[in-house]
């Protein structure tokens, strides 16, 4: 009793002191949230699906009783919103419970995305760095393509993916360069402004520093300005590793349909798969949450290595 | 061109000839063209520092002595006048590496360790890896800095960061030390005790050292000829030859001639005040 009567007071791990630790960090926080996304995601699939559910039902003549109709909601072939359980199963089944190499599998369409996101979010970052330095560089490119740079993301990807695979198709770039530059063309601009900030932002003492041992312009690209702007460039890559895979995945639309997790949101929204397009949308988001985690893990290892991370 | 230009640059690093004289000015001005018009920075300066002297620019911000010193450094660009350092322009010193430049902060690079903070001159110098690891080895060990290599500017106090900062310029192994306040910012028992390892240091080295600075005993502390000047437009108002003895303790400044100095200064700064209010 008395242990009780004082919480935490010499008990183990007592349900309040193991929910008060799990509330403590971002686990508590974060879990709350999930379980609130999947609650509204049940209601919602219930509410959306139920008309269908009645007409099919009337059609039949089945009369079901409150859970058993509640329960076919969430069993339909072609939901409007499949349940989260639904989701789950289609996941486990077209990645882990099959083999990688089939043209079912969303490993296959993963990694078909997944390397014209890599391929594009490399050049787009190279054409991002190299423009930055043109730029802070050279007043003349400051004043002519900075305008150039921001009209060409005022352009919906939508409308120029199309273009650009359909033109480097027609001249045999293989598809995984394709959608590469679609990616290139949505990754590079997050780079080149923070990059263009980033080679800027030296304090004019350490500039006037480098004047002092007449250092040259290469020596203070290298020996300052560069490595002043590695916060900017990690925030940037942040940005951009994720627009490249939506770069990635607008590029595969409209190549027919053959690869790509892109190729599978558009086959199943052809095919009224809506499990299908769903899974396709999460392993997708699960793609793009690992990718941002690892440039956010390669950021605090460099920033680390040069003394930047307190 | 280029040849040329290195050629000049070859002899301005080798110390000027027998006649001592580093830093010559003559008539040397510098507007300033702003928005709310033109800002008189530098008029009419007449400015000599010998071989070996410890001068001190001294006077109420804005008279212009960080701005002569960026001049002396070429850093800024005076409108007319002449000025030659080392015998050449400012230009070609720079390009000789004749000074060694500290600023009013420490200006380290964060991402660099002290040691690597001290190469960098070096590195950019383009001296070998055992020159650059002997001459920071002997240039933090001058500012008492031996066992601090390896640590991060952060990780050191104010006082030391601006220590690392000086064993930087003197790593390039110039002649000329130009200073631009570099204790402003550090609390009096620091800087008393900075100002007398910065006399040691003097002693043991025999540069020629340009100091900025708004303090008045700093300045009498140091120097060996003070240079008073007064803003708007700057000018130089009195130059004070500060002959206290060569071996000077922080005891000095309690003794009659120190404090006589030091009111010749005060009365220099005052004057050159007067018309202001």
């Amino acid at each position: 009793m008395t242990a009780l009567a004082e919480p935490g007071g010499g008990v183990g791990l007592s349900p309040r002191v193991f929910v008060r630790r799990i509330f403590a960090g971002q686990t508590g926080p974060v879990l709350v949230v999930v379980a609130a996304i999947i609650l509204v995601w049940y209601l919602g699939a219930a509410f959306l699906n139920a008309p269908q559910q009645m007409e099919a039902d009337g059609r039949a003549g089945v009369e079901r009783s409150l859970t058993g109709f509640l329960a076919a909601t969430y069993s339909q072939e072609r939901p409007v919103l499949p349940a989260p359980h639904q989701v789950a199963a289609e996941i486990w089944k077209t990645t882990f419970a099959m083999k990688p190499t089939s043209k079912r599998s969303l490993v296959y369409h993963g990694w078909v995305t997944l390397s014209s996101t890599l391929m594009g979010f490399a050049i787009g970052t190279l054409l991002g760095v190299l423009l930055a330095v043109g730029i802070v560089y050279s007043r003349t490119l400051d004043k002519s393509l900075m305008p150039w740079i921001i009209a060409s993301q005022t352009i919906p990807i939508l409308a120029i993916a199309p273009m650009i695979v359909v033109v480097l198709g027609a001249i045999n770039v293989a598809p995984v360069f394709a959608k590469g530059t679609v990616s290139a063309y949505l990754a590079f601009f997050p780079v080149a402004v923070g990059m263009v900030k980033g080679l800027r932002s030296p304090d004019p003492m350490l500039l006037d520093l480098m004047r002092t041992y007449s250092a040259g312009p290469w020596q203070t690209l290298v020996k300052l300005r560069l490595p002043a702007a590695m916060p900017f460039l990690f925030a940037s890559l942040k940005v951009a590793i994720a627009i490249s895979l939506v770069g990635a995945i607008v590029g595969e639309l409209p190549t027919g349909a053959r690869a790509g997790l892109g190729a599978r949101l558009l086959a199943g929204s052809y095919y009224g798969q809506t499990v299908q397009i769903w899974s396709a949308l999460l392993v997708a988001a699960f793609m793009a949450a690992i990718l941002v985690t690892l440039v956010g893990i390669a950021d605090r290892i460099v920033l680390r290595r040069m003394g930047m991370a307190r | 061109m280029v040849e040329e230009v290195a050629r000049e640059a070859a002899e301005a690093a080798r110390p000027a000839s027998a006649s001592g004289s580093v830093i010559a000015i003559t008539d040397l001005s510098l507007t300033f063209q702003t928005a709310d018009g033109p800002v008189h920075a530098l008029q009419d300066i007449d400015l000599s520092v010998d071989r070996g002297e410890f001068v001190s620019l001294i006077g109420p911000s804005g008279c212009g002595k960080t701005t002569l010193l960026r001049v002396i450094a070429d850093l800024e660009q005076p409108t007319s006048g002449e000025i030659a350092v080392n015998g050449v322009s400012p230009d070609a010193a720079r390009r000789a590496r004749a000074y060694g430049y500290v600023f009013q902060a420490a200006a380290l690079y964060p991402w660099r360790s002290i040691a690597s903070n001290v190469a960098l001159p070096l590195e950019i110098m383009g001296l070998s890896k055992a020159e650059r690891s002997e001459r920071v080895k002997r240039n933090l060990e001058l500012v008492n800095l031996t066992g601090f290599e390896r640590k991060y500017p952060w990780q050191l106090s104010g006082g030391m960061q601006q220590r690392a900062s000086i064993a930087r310029a003197l790593a390039v192994e110039p002649d000329l030390l130009l200073m631009d306040e570099p204790f402003g910012a550090l609390d009096e028992i620091v800087r008393d005790h900075l100002n007398e390892q910065l006399l040691q240091l003097w002693a043991k080295t025999h540069k020629t050292i340009v100091f900025v600075t708004h303090s008045i005993p700093e300045a009498v502390f140091l120097s060996t000829k003070i240079v008073v000047m007064s803003p708007r437009p700057g000018r130089v108002y009195d130059v004070i030859d500060c002959d206290l003895p060569g071996e000077r303790t922080l005891d000095i400044r309690e003794t009659p001639e120190f404090l006589e100095i030091a009111h010749r200064v005060r009365e220099g700064l005052r004057a050159g005040h007067s018309y202001d209010d």
